[in-house]
């Protein structure tokens, strides 16, 4: 064996993400699992989706024009003239086991666990004024008409009273899906946000802050970490998520974020109730009413002198329709259903249809701020939708 | 719950049409078992390397001794006996192919006879 063999790029262990109150335990069968899966997809991203390319324009897009007389114009006529071509076949096959079987790992580790879970979650989160379940709630149809992201019982699922394994697997999954890149809590979005606000108004100390749709609170947590004077309320509509979310925050000392069990089109608070209103990887779970309901709320929530910031994958209207086409393979097989439209809205043009339009719009670009010393050797590579960079977009209120 | 009761409820389908990428289902069905078996490979080769670092930690013996193990000639039959055996079992089938080919009458199959002894 050669020692001077150039090291390959590949993912961090599993065992390198940060353990917290809630960590499910994990044979070493399990983690392995997780670490197999975990360079899969760093593979997939790394070597396997460049072929993709090769493949059309080396066959599919010609194949396309002997049918149809012309090359294919758009994302649409791309991914027809790509469906049929074995590679994107095989790929796509492979994207979508990948997926599947990273649920089929959490799973059968949280699942295995899921009493002590909950019950670590009850004595965490007993007599908490912090945790507002509102068990009632409806979950509307853009969350409940199919599995968000191939989760089988999506975010709601509950096998047993006050059961938190939804969530645990959610959490312990996510490492190996994004390979390390949102950082070892996976909180990148959100001490990116902390990083811009830092920039944007150095000094601030936004009194009250909303987050919507803040499932387990990765990304709420370093926001109430960078303010610990300040209030957070983190509303999600799923109880797992929240009780999961909760109890990890708790087991790190952090007492400053209420964790709100509501549906964000319509919340109870009075108007100028915040300063502060985040979203993370959220707007793409909705739908186009959902989305508009959700920044009307948002736009009568804030306070003058207040702001909005949402992040989300990048939208499409200023990228190559090829690279439009495999972002938007999530949206057809990895049941993101609203994730095409999103991609497509022009959000600054929707906020001022929300209530915005007497405020200073801005868009940007935020990069996740990660805690992780990555085995980094080649260029960083992102998986289509998947990266530690988001489209900031949001709004300024006059004071 | 049992364990089988449980592995299932791991296994459980999302909710939503899976799609299926190949002109035929088949493989993208083979697709996911071979999938799954490569996982567990993996698995196994991350088990074997753990219990390899864990016996040098306790100096039991160092991993280099791996790499430059050479079985003596009674070992060295002994697996390569093992590799034919291995290989013997995961190509059955072919095997059985020649074995039908080569049945002079050939073979009958299991309906027709059904028929032949219902009608006497
Ligand atoms: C992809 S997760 C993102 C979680 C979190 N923001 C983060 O960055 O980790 C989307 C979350 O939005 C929640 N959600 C979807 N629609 C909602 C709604 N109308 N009201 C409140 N939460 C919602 C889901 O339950 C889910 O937990």
């Amino acid at each position: 064996m050669q020692t001077d063999t150039p090291k390959v790029d590949c993912a961090p262990a599993w065992t390198e993400a940060g353990t917290h109150a809630m960590s499910p335990l994990a044979t070493h069968d399990e983690i392995a699992r997780f670490n197999f899966l975990a360079n899969l997809n760093k593979y997939m991203a790394n070597v396997v989706v460049g072929g993709n390319k090769v493949a059309y324009d080396s066959r599919a897009k010609q194949a396309f024009r002997n049918t149809h007389g012309h090359e294919p114009q758009g994302r649409r006529e791309i991914r027809a003239a790509m469906s049929v071509d074995p590679y994107y076949q095989m790929w796509s096959a492979l994207r979508r086991n990948a997926m599947e079987m990273r649920q089929q790992a959490g799973r059968s580790m949280v699942l295995r666990q899921a009493e002590p879970l909950r019950d670590r979650a009850r004595s965490l989160n007993a007599g908490a004024k912090n945790l507002q379940l509102h068990p009632n709630t409806p979950v509307p149809r853009y969350q409940s008409a199919i599995d968000n992201h191939c989760m089988p019982g999506s975010y709601y699922a509950e096998y047993l009273a006050d059961d938190v394994s939804a969530a645990a697997n959610y959490d312990a999954g996510m490492f190996a899906t994004t390979t390390g890149l949102f950082g070892r809590y996976l909180d990148g979005a959100g001490r990116g946000i902390v990083e811009w606000l830092a920039r944007r108004r150095p000094g601030w100390q936004p009194a009250r802050i909303l987050d919507l749709g803040c499932g387990v609170g990765h990304n709420t947590v370093p926001i109430a970490k960078a303010f610990p004077q300040s209030r957070v309320v983190a509303v999600d509509l799923a109880a797992p998520m929240l009780r999961y979310g909760h109890a990890r925050a708790r087991g790190m000392d952090i007492e400053n974020i209420e964790f709100r069990q509501a549906n964000v089109e319509s919340l109870a608070d009075a108007d100028s109730a915040y300063d502060l209103i985040v979203s993370t990887m959220f707007f793409h779970e909705t739908s186009s009413r959902a989305l508009r309901n959700v920044l009307q709320e948002a736009a009568r929530l804030l306070a003058p002198g207040g702001l909005h910031l949402h992040l989300e994958q990048t939208p499409y209207h200023a990228m190559e329709p090829f690279e439009q086409f495999l972002r938007d393979w999530d949206c057809y097989y990895n049941n993101e259903p609203f994730w095409t439209t999103v991609h497509d809205t022009q959000m600054l043009d929707v906020m001022r249809q929300c209530g915005f339009a007497a405020d200073a719009l801005f868009e940007d670009e935020i990069h996740a701020v990660v805690d992780l010393q990555m085995p980094k050797v080649g260029a960083e590579v992102e998986d289509f939708g998947r990266g530690g960079m988001w489209y900031a977009f949001g709004a300024e209120r006059a004071a | 719950m049992d364990h089988l009761e449980l592995i299932k409820l791991a296994n459980a389908a999302a909710q939503g049409k899976r799609p299926y990428f190949f002109s035929q289902p088949d493989v993208d069905r083979l697709l996911s078992i071979l999938l799954a078996v490569t996982q567990e490979l993996a698995v196994t080769r991350e088990r074997l390397d753990t219990v390899e670092r864990v016996l040098e930690r306790r100096e039991l013996f160092e991993r280099q001794e791996i790499d430059s193990f050479r079985p003596d000639a009674d070992a060295a039959r002994e697996r390569g006996q093992w590799h034919i055996e291995y290989l013997a079992r995961v190509l059955r089938v072919l095997q059985q192919e020649v074995e039908t080919m080569q049945r002079s009458a050939g073979d009958v199959s299991s309906e027709d006879v059904a028929r032949e002894l219902a009608a006497g």
